[in-house]
């Protein structure tokens, strides 16, 4: 049974420039589940993500045309507060973009600045987001060592912790695990399965099989075009489109 | 086109998979001829292929292991795949009966005949033509004709019905020849289970082309 869907897209177009590079898509994110894009390179899957919580439109010539709801509310309206939005709507890079500081002021950041003062309430919401990125473990007894020591797999769980400590209900991930190792990927994805329990999860996966391995739902997307997009098994057993085929079976190209 | 070499061990595989079947489709001949004309050394023989027919079932396992193992195949390909390693099975089954239809030309040795074999022979053509026409429809991924080839099961179930009642009959009148009756009656069995096989595989075809699973008859 299709969920009740968190993110609604209508019709959306999106142009750097002249350049189209999301053409009239529209599709329906369900609650509570890890939904997957995939597609080659240059399809239009990072500026699609980076739309849901208006990233995108920090780059000149941006435009779009086109609704995205969130919980139903267009997030293009002009009293969207994009501030707001943001943090309903997280993003984790690629790259782990750890902030020069110790661990714990990475992930106190975001709260700190929300207002909450209090050393001990700060302390808590840390722990949560590290335990809730399966980092705590790990660095529970070195809080406040840089992060820039850490290995890229757990800086990269910093950086989800850091996103989790705005109590996001959305989090796009853009190749979250494409530098990292068979561990650190491993329990990266074990923490995403256990947070679609709390929150919806839109990843741009580094590989097929790791859409494969978490994802409920994926869609595939070409040349800013959205192909098809089902469950997962559905999909990666008999795509409907021979486009979707052909990538999945690596013969696209 | 991209990935020449995975694509070129699919192709193999199926290669394979064809070998496989003309294999079983001789034995399957090898089989009711040695049953029909009394030739104990043909039903030997068959005894023989059967090892054969086996150890490439293996090979062909294998190669589908490796290629899920390192190439972790998906959409068409994994069907594919997974297609192979379940007609693989129904045709080493076949061969079996093919051995089991041999042991009942030992059996039966040089004995009179209690009637003309005629349906059997004739169970046997279509079973054959089924796994031809199903082959055909594997390598050419003709979804018309494997449904076509799973259709031909009817015939095949009518044409045991008419040997069952035909050899009920003649041991009814005469209880002597319960024994080869009796025998005979298996043999239209294997042939009827080969056709059944046959059915299996045009159902693994056509989930291979189209996606689609389904039970046929």
């Amino acid at each position: 049974m299709r969920e009740q869907s968190k993110i609604n897209i209508k019709n959306l177009n999106f142009y750097y420039g002249e350049k189209q590079v999301i053409k009239d898509l529209s599709l329906e994110i369900p609650k509570n589940e890890i939904f997957a894009i995939l597609g080659p390179a240059n399809s239009g899957i990072t500026t699609l993500l980076r739309t849901l919580n208006r990233l995108c439109h920090l780059t000149p010539e941006a435009r779009q045309e086109g609704e995205v709801f969130l919980d139903g509310k267009n997030i293009f309206d002009s009293d969207v507060s994009v501030t707001e939005l943001r943090r309903r709507v997280g993003m984790v890079f690629d790259v782990p973009t750890t902030l020069p500081m110790s661990i714990f002021d990475n992930v106190a950041l975001g709260p700190s600045l929300r207002g909450i003062k209090s050393k001990k309430i700060l302390e808590e919401e840390v722990e949560k987001a590290l335990r809730m990125s399966a980092l705590w473990d790990d660095v529970k007894d070195r809080l406040h060592t840089p992060a820039a020591r850490l290995s890229g797999g757990q800086q990269q769980r910093l950086c989800i912790a850091r996103v989790l400590a705005l109590e996001p209900e959305v989090i796009l991930l853009d190749r979250p695990c494409s530098a990292l190792d068979p561990i650190s990927t491993a329990k990266i994805e074990e923490s995403l399965m256990q947070l679609k329990e709390e929150l919806t999860i839109i990843i741009a996966p580094h590989s097929i099989q790791q859409a494969g391995r978490i994802a409920d739902r994926v869609a595939f997307m070409l040349m800013g075009d959205l192909i098809e997009e089902g469950p997962t098994q559905d999909v990666f057993s008999v795509p409907k489109d021979q486009r979707t085929n052909d990538y999945l079976t690596g013969r696209y190209g | 086109m991209s990935r020449e070499y995975f694509t070129n061990q699919i192709l193999n595989v199926k290669k394979e998979v064809l070998r496989m079947g003309e294999m079983v489709e001789e034995i399957i001949d090898s089989a009711v001829v040695s049953l029909k004309t009394q030739d104990l050394d043909l039903a030997k023989k068959v005894i023989g292929d059967d090892k054969e027919i086996n150890q490439l079932e293996l090979e062909i396992e294998k190669e589908c292991m490796m290629i899920i193992t390192l190439q972790q195949p998906l959409a068409s390909d994994l069907r594919t795949i997974a297609s192979a390693l379940k007609i693989i099975t129904d045709l080493e089954r076949m061969a079996d009966n093919a051995v089991n239809i041999a042991n009942i030309t030992l059996d039966i040795g040089k004995e009179p005949f209690i009637k003309t074999l005629v349906d059997i022979p004739n169970m046997a053509k279509i079973a054959q033509e089924m796994l031809k026409l199903s082959l055909e429809a594997f390598v050419n991924e003709d979804l018309e004709l494997a449904e076509k080839a799973a259709m031909m099961d009817e015939k095949v179930d009518i044409l045991y019905d008419t040997v069952l009642n035909d050899v009920l009959d003649i041991i009814i009148e005469k209880k002597e020849f319960t024994k080869q009756g009796t025998k005979l009656l298996f043999a239209g069995r294997y042939l009827e289970r080969i056709a059944d096989h046959s059915t299996n595989i045009c159902e693994r075809i056509i989930y291979m082309i189209s996606g689609k699973l389904k039970h046929i008859n």
